[in-house]
């Protein structure tokens, strides 16, 4: 009984994460600067790292928790290169 | 037991990103999108971290789990210093509503 529960609630989170990425997705459209879709990606990418969390608790599967080690590295590491470019070059509208 | 602590875990987890992402898609202007993205997206992925470690029951997937928890703790500030930083000296127009700003006197002896 206790399996079907967390299979359920993994189910919902699952379908919470997805209408997050969708709302997300609203300010990487919208914008308006640079700055603003930076952040909208780096929500997104933090989103994405916790489906991958739920799927390997779903599967078992650890491979999936290195997934989510590895996206959440290149999200830093983008987001971080983004603001030395918002820096050095302007924040074009 | 475990299974009901991580299910209300993974649940309470995915509804602070849902919030987090919402507050960066109706918030008013950067500065403050950039509050709704940091603190519950840091905490639901922690959260939902947390269940993972405590319902898999093997030492190497609890490590790993926490390390992700610990990169997140360690990166989410810099990543949104750096970028309000930058932003804020790139000129991205603040909120109407704000009511202070330290930086309004250097951000005009920076322009002259």
């Amino acid at each position: 009984m206790t399996a079907s529960f967390l299979d359920a609630s993994v189910s919902l989170a699952l379908t919470l994460l997805a209408v997050a990425i969708a709302a997300a997705f609203g300010r990487l459209l919208r914008g308006p600067s640079i700055a603003d879709r930076v952040i909208a990606l780096d929500v997104i990418a933090a989103t994405i790292v916790a489906s991958a969390v739920l799927y390997a608790l779903r599967t078992g599967l650890a491979v999936f928790v290195d997934v989510a080690l590895a996206i959440a590295l290149v999200s830093f590491v983008g987001t971080v290169a983004l603001a030395h470019a918002i820096e050095s070059g302007g924040d074009r509208e | 037991m475990t299974g009901i602590l991580a299910s209300v875990l993974v649940v309470l987890g995915a509804s602070l990103v849902l919030v987090a992402s919402v507050g960066v898609l109706r918030l008013p202007d950067l500065y403050t999108r950039m509050h709704a993205s940091t603190k519950p997206a840091t905490l639901g992925v922690g959260l939902i971290v947390a269940a993972l470690a405590i319902y898999s029951g093997e030492l190497g997937i609890a490590v790993r789990a926490l390390l992700i928890l610990l990169f997140f703790l360690l990166t989410a500030p810099v990543a949104a210093h750096r970028l309000g930083h930058a932003a804020y000296w790139a000129g991205v127009a603040r909120w109407s509503g704000t009511v202070r700003d330290d930086l309004s006197r250097e951000r005009e002896a920076n322009r002259r």
